[in-house]
């Protein structure tokens, strides 16, 4: 039926309206409203945490709204489980692939479907076939998919709504784990779609994938719809500046450097994962001493990995220089053991999505997640207790953590009480640099700004201080200078005494990806 | 001929081991992993024999169809309530399953040990076992044309019913596992069980299923030695380590159950073949009992380093499903 219709008045093939979604007081959704037609690709931007994927996830059973309507071809549709969504010939495909690795292509495919006809994979190989040369997909359906590459993988996921028969596809950043050859492919593949009638929702926060893609573009910010846009009436700008936001003004209390002094120098630093993608290309800058450095970016840009290469957990090339305050030599980090940089002085509080994850062991009280950090000191074959103990009291104290005593285990506190006490400890043991990645991600307004203290104090006290943020507001008023990663390549770096959120956020959706035509996986280190 | 009787007996061995390894096979594909069954086998047994043994003391003449029926049906149920309570546990409560699974082994042993006792106490003899040849010989009826057919009737033919079950069992499940929609969709469960439960996948009943199913299938393993190995007669602790050796055979057949029937035999064999070699002490007897779980590390060892993705057990096997937030 969707052929049939000229472009011009033709019914949305999915249109939402007034969509409300609430997670507790969290309001992830508000009064959205969109829509998008049969052969055309609709983009919705947004940062990290601007509530496109809940959105989706709406579209696609996995979350109901609170308040709103979904039509599908002009009919109103309740859709309360991805069955639901199926039906109404909506697929969408995940960022976190969900397949079975012994499987092959064809089985992941047809898992969980039930046919009328009788089960053989010879014959659903076959129309899986038939759908990767309708489409120009690469995929062998036969093979394994513990032998694909992510790109391969996300083929299959593909043409498994396909297979279903969806007319609607979701994309939830789909060229995140893809590099840039691949992500040509695929922008060809979708074309293809669209020109068969089939309407596209692809998520993003890149915008030369915005531009070089999709139709419409539909942004979002904190949650809140800001509007929809032709993308040939569009331009990087005005899409960044709906995107960011107007600025908000936080009344962080910021003080000049003093004394600053080259306490880190980062040189060259590269590094692959195991597929052989690159997470830091060539990454230099300098952190120095009385000063907060704001790390910006995407999530996932190489965040992580650059913290981890300081602090000893990942392996790269290139330099990590440390200048010992106390000797005066400078050092190279990346020949160290984590442990033989703790003790220099390097400390890293590190908060990644699983906030117990890195940092302290839930199931243990406040005074044993101390020791962790201390448990090789005293001489004695006993533990020494009673230095943990007064630290984690003062910790309580001075920090105001809410917990029944120093003896509750850690993972019944608040998320803002675990991270005090992450801080606090890290801080307790008078580091030279801190590094804390989202260290408010997840809490009130109250803990953060006690957050923020602490980490003004420790600039204050001469500490080099690494930040890594999400909030561009929180950023542009609480670092000196803030370096803005893309990809894993340093974008720029600003003076956030002076820069904009567009500046950065500019910066942030800057393709650095460029100039690599050939995959780069020439180096020879093997 | 020696070998022949040797092989005979090895089958017989074997049988045992391939009714357990076949519902311990169907019930990891679903993640479970179960190793309560030592117990359920051996409750599996001794529900048999309660069965035949009330049916033995109170029919007037025993009909051969029911002197069959009841102790099936009393083993089945006996294993088949095991079954659930670990399913209830491990899935719906989501315990342990390990600690699950052992416990489950005491239990069954102990249930069988206290009612092979009573049942002794209740016939009066002096003897601790009991005899039940008159079901036993029901049991193991065989085709009558295979005492003329030299070698091949002793190895092949001789076997009872319950044999035969076990291969046909075993290959109908290999079919399934491999061939069809539900075993695609039961190897998913024990994979990934999130995937499988995004595909519309009923995690929970699968599970259940499995698991009950492959309780019941290794139940008939501790009937079958009561009926037609041990001839009828029970003796607490008689079963000895059959369980425990049809987990090891799960490993050796890489989870496969057509594998498994030449795995029963060989391990069947290699648990008798002492009997076969004269002039063998009672330590030295011990040495070559030994042979089927060195055989399995052996193994173990091998796939391990040959890292074959489908040598390897199901990726979720031991671990509870929980639904993510949504």
């Amino acid at each position: 039926m969707s052929k049939a219709v000229s472009q011009e008045e033709q019914v949305p093939a999915i249109r939402l309206q007034h969509i409300t979604k609430r997670f507790g007081s969290v309001v992830a959704n508000d009064d959205v409203s969109l829509s998008v037609a049969h052969g055309q690709i609709l983009s919705v931007l947004g940062e990290n945490g601007s509530g496109k994927t809940t959105l989706m996830n709406m579209i696609a059973g996995i979350y109901f709204p609170d308040h709103g309507q979904i039509f599908v071809d002009g009919k109103e549709v309740l859709i309360r489980s991805p069955k639901d969504a199926f039906r109404y010939g909506i697929g969408m495909i995940h960022q976190h692939f969900k397949l079975v690795d012994v499987f092959s292509a064809t089985e992941n495919i047809v898992l969980g479907l039930d046919e009328a006809e009788r089960f053989s994979l010879k014959r659903s190989a076959g129309r899986v076939r038939e759908i990767t040369a309708q489409y120009g997909f690469e995929l062998d359906p036969d093979k394994k998919i513990y032998e694909m590459s992510v790109s391969e993988k996300q083929t299959v996921e593909i043409i498994k709504v396909l297979y279903r028969g969806a007319d609607i596809l979701i994309l939830d950043e789909p060229t995140a784990v893809l590099t840039p050859q691949e992500t040509q492919k695929l922008f060809a593949v979708l074309r293809r779609m669209r020109d068969s009638g089939k309407a596209i929702i692809i998520i993003t926060h890149k915008l030369n994938e915005v531009l070089s893609l999709s139709d419409r573009v539909a942004v979002l910010c904190k949650g809140k719809y800001i509007g929809t846009v032709n993308t040939a009436e569009t331009s990087e700008s005005e899409l960044t500046e709906m995107m960011v936001g107007k600025k908000v003004d936080l009344n962080i209390e910021r003080s000049e450097p003093k004394d600053s002094v080259d306490r880190l120098t980062v040189e060259g630093i590269s590094c692959k994962n195991r597929e052989g993608t690159e997470l830091l290309h060539d990454i230099s800058f300098t952190a120095r001493s009385g000063e907060i450095l704001g790390i910006a970016g995407i999530a996932g840009s190489g965040q992580r990995e650059l913290l981890e290469a300081i602090a000893g957990l990942q392996h790269v090339d290139g330099k990590i220089l440390y200048l010992n305050p106390k000797t005066g030599q400078t050092d190279n980090l990346r020949d160290k053991t984590p442990m033989q940089i703790r003790e220099l002085g390097v400390r890293l509080s590190f908060v990644p999505e699983d906030r117990l994850g890195m940092g302290l062991v839930g199931n243990m009280d406040i005074v044993d997640n101390i020791m962790l950090r201390s448990y090789k000191k005293g001489k004695s074959v006993f533990l020494e207790r009673k230095k943990p103990r007064s630290l984690a009291e003062k910790i309580i104290k001075e920090l105001e953590v809410v917990t029944p005593s120093a003896n509750t285990p850690v993972r019944r506190l608040s998320g803002g009480n675990v991270q005090k006490v992450l801080v606090g400890r890290e801080i307790a043991a008078s580091p030279t640099v801190l590094m804390a990645a989202y260290p408010v991600r997840g809490l009130d307004i109250n803990a953060s700004f006690t957050i923020y203290n602490l980490l003004n104090q420790q600039k204050e006290n001469g500490v080099a201080v690494i930040f890594v943020g999400e909030d561009l507001d929180v950023l542009l008023a609480l670092c000196d200078r803030i370096m803005v990663i893309s990809s894993g390549r340093i974008s720029g770096t600003v003076d956030a005494r002076t820069a904009t959120k567009e500046e950065i956020g500019l910066l942030m959706t800057k393709n650095a990806a460029a100039p690599e035509p050939e995959g780069g996986a020439a180096d020879g280190n093997a | 001929m020696m070998w022949a009787g040797f092989l005979q007996r090895a089958i017989m061995q074997g049988i045992p081991l391939l009714f357990g390894s076949t519902g311990e096979i169907i019930t990891e594909k679903s993640g479970n992993l179960n190793l309560g069954i030592p117990g359920i086998m051996y409750v599996g047994g001794i529900s048999g024999v309660i069965g035949a043994f009330l049916y033995e003391q109170n029919a007037a003449a025993m009909n051969p169809f029911l002197a069959v029926l009841i102790p099936l049906l009393c083993s089945v149920t006996g294993s088949l309530l095991m079954g659930l309570l670990y399913s209830f546990l491990t899935v719906t409560l989501r315990a342990n399953q390990n600690v699950t699974g052992l416990a489950l082994t005491t239990f069954g042993v102990g249930f069988g040990n206290f009612f092979g006792g009573s049942l002794v106490k209740l016939t009066g003899s002096d003897i601790p076992s009991i005899n039940l040849t008159a079901t036993s010989n029901y049991f193991r009826t065989s085709l009558p044309f295979a005492g003329k057919l030299g070698w091949f009737g002793q190895v092949f033919l001789s076997h009872s019913f319950l044999a035969y079950t076990a291969v046909i069992i075993a290959v109908v499940t290999a079919v399934i596992l491999s061939r069809t929609r539900v075993g695609l969709h039961l190897r998913a469960v024990g994979e990934n069980p999130a995937t499988a439960d995004a595909a519309g996948i009923n995690v929970g009943k699968y599970k259940y299923l499995a698991t009950c199913i492959g309780s019941v299938i290794a139940g008939l393993g501790g009937l079958y030695y009561v009926m037609d190995y041990a001839n009828g007669v029970w003796s607490n602790d008689g079963f000895g380590d059959r369980g425990w050796l049809a987990i090891a055979l799960v490993i050796f057949a890489v989870w496969r159950p057509n594998i498994s029937i030449f795995g029963s035999i060989l391990f069947g064999g290699l648990y008798i073949v002492h009997n076969y070699i004269p002039g063998l002490d009672v330590s030295g007897q011990e040495l070559f009992k030994m042979l089927p779980y060195a055989v399995t590390i052996l193994f173990l060892v091998f796939i391990s380093m040959r890292r074959k993705r489908e040598a390897q057990p199901p990726a979720h096997l031991g671990l509870p499903y929980f639904r993510e937030e949504r």
